[in-house]
């Protein structure tokens, strides 16, 4: 899967968890200075990328992930 | 010390007879009924099968994100909160927060949230459960959503008193405002738990009508052949507010919430006292504490949830503690029972009907008990000038609450 294709699964997750325009998605937003995702929708972006992309993401590395470009690289590391 | 008076300046809600106040006024007077069939697939194995839903879903007000987080018990909250905010001029109008305080409660709480979560953790695993469970099933959830919408920091409080919860919340913003602590308090009632578990179990306990095969007439107070209550769903809201406080800026107001009585019965957790002994103390503490004398209340927004006891002890503690001359109404009738939110729709009625003149009426009230002395808008609202009344509500555990609304 590439970089692209896992941020586009990353886009549809924050739209349907918390109302994210999918064009206000990049790889250099950050998840709660940009994209005003909070710590509660976090554990449910989290929870559903786990699904969508068939990888586990430990609690304490959620911490790690402060940008979409840190989640595409974790997931693809993982996947 | 005397004590500051306290008006109403901002109504809102969402019933089964509409998305707002103006609508569900509107079909009061018209004597409309909003219960119907439930067509729901989980409904039909029930011994009850009909409810009063809601005109509006929450998803036509509120966007689906902010929905994901709420309870439709908070959702129809805040909706209701919105409304009664911006009825009374405060959108917009820079009132001091740390004046502001909220007092609103529920019956039930996030019964919906509990019960679909569960059905999760059973299904999928805990992992699934949503981050959102705790806030959205908390009692105290309700309140706390409608505070941080406006921004209150005076205090956001959650009374639970079964069935009287909404009564008891206004009754404790009354409270609120005379101690000082805050120049305006958003006060009422919220209650959406149509679902099977409170049907099944309140049929368990025979307490709700089962008159299936025509919901419209189900719902009939003081009524021979009443057979119990119908569940409702909704919420209601009054901005209560200091009345130097409106007046200095030139607030509408609809009412004076005059005074307030609070007992409890210590007879029974869910048989309301025979007598009404409770309730009749509850009404003689409203009228001491408003000041008002009982041949001066001219109508009664009544408890009466169609019940074949409940009904006729409130007649009896209506006659021991005001007479028999007022005008009642059992408002019920029509909009079903909305447990904690029933004592919040119900001072709304009963402020429009003093704020208008007009009492709505009790529909279904075909066949009058042998014992109902007092006078009843029956069939049709009433055309009179109501320049006092009181509204009352019990619950289960006792609770009684009289609410005292007087013509400013």
């Amino acid at each position: 899967m590439t970089r692209e294709e896992i941020t586009t699964g990353l886009a549809a997750i924050l739209e349907e968890v918390a109302g994210v325009a999918p064009a206000d998605v990049a790889e250099e937003k950050s998840f709660t200075e940009d994209l005003d995702v909070d710590s509660l929708s976090m554990v449910e972006v989290v929870v559903a990328a786990e699904e969508k992309f068939g990888v586990k993401i430990p609690d304490d590395e959620v911490q790690n992930l402060k940008t979409v470009g840190d989640a595409v690289s974790f997931i693809e590391k993982a996947a | 010390m005397t004590k500051p008076d306290v008006v109403v300046t901002g109504l809102g809600a969402t019933t089964p007879l509409g998305g707002d106040v103006a609508s569900t006024w509107d079909a009061m007077l018209a004597g409309r009924s909003g219960v119907g069939l439930l067509t729901q697939e989980w409904a039909a194995e029930l011994p009850v099968r009909i409810a009063a839903q809601l005109v509006v879903d929450p998803s036509e007000v509120l966007d689906r994100v902010r929905l994901r987080r709420l309870d439709r018990s908070e959702a129809i909250a805040l909706i209701a909160a919105q409304q009664a905010w911006a009825d009374a001029g405060l959108a917009g109008a820079g009132l001091d927060v740390e004046r502001l305080a909220v007092s609103l409660g529920s019956g039930i709480g996030g019964l919906l949230t509990l019960l679909a979560q569960d059905d999760i953790l059973e299904t999928s695993g805990p992992r699934r459960v949503s981050p959102h469970t705790v806030p959205m099933l908390m009692p105290n959830g309700p309140a706390a959503h409608v505070g941080l919408e406006l921004g209150a920091q005076a205090g956001v409080h959650a009374v639970a008193s079964a069935c009287a919860t909404g009564a008891e919340a206004i009754a404790l913003g009354l409270d609120i405002i005379r101690s000082g602590r805050a120049d305006v308090v958003i006060a009422g009632g919220t209650e959406a738990v149509v679902h099977p578990l409170p049907l099944a179990g309140f049929a368990a306990m025979r307490a709700m009508s089962t008159r299936n095969d025509d919901p419209e007439r189900a719902s009939r107070p003081w009524d021979k052949a009443r057979d119990g209550f119908v569940l409702g769903e909704g919420s209601g809201v009054v901005v209560l507010e200091r009345a130097d406080h409106a007046a200095a800026r030139g607030a509408r107001v609809y009412a004076r919430l005059a005074g307030a009585g609070l007992t409890s019965d210590g007879y029974d957790i869910v048989q309301p006292h025979p007598e009404g002994a409770g309730a009749a103390r509850a009404i003689a503490r409203a009228l001491a504490d408003a000041g008002v004398a009982a041949g001066d209340v001219v109508h009664v927004n009544a408890h009466a949830t169609s019940t074949p006891v409940g009904d006729m002890g409130e007649i009896k503690a209506l006659r021991a503690a005001l007479g028999t001359h007022p005008v009642l109404t059992a408002t019920k009738s029509m909009t079903g029972h909305l447990l904690g939110a029933a004592g919040a729709l119900e001072s709304i009625a009963t402020i429009l009907a003093i704020h208008n003149g007009v009492i709505p009426p009790t529909i279904n009230l075909d066949d009058p008990e042998d014992d109902l002395d007092i006078d009843v808008a029956a069939h049709k609202a009433r055309h009179m000038e109501v320049p006092a009344a009181l509204n009352n509500s019990f619950g289960f555990g006792g609770h009684n609450v009289a609410l005292l609304f007087t013509r400013v």
